[in-house]
């Protein structure tokens, strides 16, 4: 004891957490050493307060669903009267109250709705989608293949309107496989395929972009998938690749590096 | 918007993890979080300028929280909150999760919400007794005297000769003033 203040029981609980300077975590120690029944105690809370922390860990290292990606909020924000990522019980009203107009009125399909909004969110989504169905495909993943890159450049930006241009990611390791149009709910956008010397493939999609016309790069997640989108001067990329797949954040930095250059 | 995203959106795995240890549920803590999200983006500019986004997000959460278990315990049965959150956290958590862990979040399941909010703020989510109080609108000796309740009451559940030791011998007292014996719910349940 150097200062003879009292240890308190908030001080206890102060050393559990971590939360004491050098001198009242010296002194806490000190009581601690002369009252081994209070150490005891105070050793079970620092177990306890570990034991919850591993208890609990899962839960915050589950992937983050497509409904809790911010960027999809602040889209549908934008777009008030399509609320597409609402809960599945909401989901559901909403279904039924649809099949009630349905039946009165015949049937309305509407479109999906997170495919009527045409930011960034739904950007993510269509490039989720193809890679779902090319980067999987082992017979055809690519229309042109990366020797025929000038054809391939010059067939989409025609058919975007849009120049675009092709990133080089084989630096980090990705080589350039080729590509193909792709179609989506807001016209076509470009598909460029690349992968490295373990067969692992990553997905680059590019649009023009009616909204969210020059967007940051920020992290998005379709079920196992995962990527980075952004958009500059009206074209917008998505870098995405599966769950298995590389640390995407410095591959779509350099991506978009050479997009904006 | 876009500082926005560079700060909330590393936290959103903490708030989930926090709305899921609350309501026991995934798919509830999820829908929770959404709301939370999006009070979040609405009243981002009306934030008072101190840039402690952690908090703030935590407070916003923590009310949906509560008002949300309020309004379960109203709809359901004629069920004390207690019990409710005790059998909506009762559950067992993931697979690789052992028994031990599912012994203990069963225990926190057990301690009353206020004390249950207290521990894992602090415990799990490595909010200071400062931020906490704040989170939860209460003075931080009431931070304290909860946190000590809670983690006697759960080292007492987990205790292997659990309610031969009731007695705790010679026990250090807290210095707190504020030890109701009664929890004072109407400040937790405040909703902002």
């Amino acid at each position: 004891m150097t200062t003879g203040r009292p240890i308190t029981e908030e001080d206890l609980h102060a050393y559990v957490d971590r939360r004491l300077d050098a001198a009242r975590q010296a002194e806490v120690e000190d009581y601690l050493a002369r009252h081994p029944a209070e150490a005891e105690r105070i050793a079970g809370y620092g177990a306890q307060r570990e034991a919850l922390r591993a208890a609990l860990a899962s839960h915050a290292e589950e992937p983050i669903p497509p409904e809790l990606s911010l960027a999809r909020l602040i889209e549908a924000r934008r777009h008030p009267t399509a609320r597409p990522w609402r809960s599945s019980w909401q989901s559901m009203a909403a279904a039924i109250a649809l099949l009630v107009v349905g039946g009165v009125g015949g049937w309305l399909l509407p479109h999906s709705p997170d495919r009527t909004a045409a930011g960034i969110a739904s950007l993510a989504a269509e490039a989720a989608d193809s890679y779902t169905v090319y980067a999987a495909d082992h017979i055809r993943p690519v229309e042109l293949k990366a020797a025929d890159r000038g054809e391939l450049v010059h067939w989409v930006s025609e058919r975007l309107q849009h120049p675009v241009a092709v990133p080089d990611l084989a630096a980090s390791g990705y080589r350039f496989m080729g590509g193909r149009l792709v179609p989506t709910p807001h016209g076509p956008a470009a598909l460029f395929l690349y992968d490295d010397d373990h067969g692992t493939r990553l997905a680059l999609l590019a649009r023009p972009m009616a909204i969210d016309r020059n967007a940051p790069l920020a992290a998005h997640s379709e079920g196992p998938i995962r990527g980075f989108a952004w958009s500059k001067a009206g074209l917008g990329y998505s870098l995405v690749a599966g769950s298995g797949g590389p640390d995407l954040a410095p591959l779509a930095t350099e991506a978009r590096r050479q997009t904006e250059s | 918007m876009n500082d926005m995203m560079l700060l909330v959106e590393p936290l959103i795995p903490a708030l989930r993890r926090y709305a899921r240890s609350l309501l026991g549920e995934r798919a509830a803590a999820d829908d929770l979080l959404q709301d939370c999200l999006e009070r979040a983006i609405t009243r981002w500019h009306q934030r008072r300028g101190d840039g402690d986004v952690k908090t703030w997000l935590f407070t916003i959460l923590h009310n949906l929280a509560i008002s949300q278990l309020r309004q379960s315990a109203r709809r359901g049965r004629h069920v004390e909150l207690d019990e409710v959150s005790e059998t909506v956290v009762a559950r067992p958590p993931t697979q690789e999760a052992g028994l031990q862990h599912r012994d203990l979040l069963n225990a926190l399941g057990t301690l009353p919400e206020e004390q249950r909010s207290v521990l894992l703020l602090v415990s799990v989510e490595d909010l200071s007794y400062a931020e906490t109080a704040r989170v939860l609108d209460i003075p931080i000796g009431t931070v304290m005297s909860r946190l000590a309740r809670a983690r006697e009451k759960l080292a007492r559940a987990m205790a292997p000769d659990a309610g031969a030791r009731d007695q705790p011998t010679n026990r250090h007292q807290p210095t707190n003033r504020d030890q109701p014996t009664k929890p004072e719910r109407p400040t937790l349940w405040r909703v902002k």
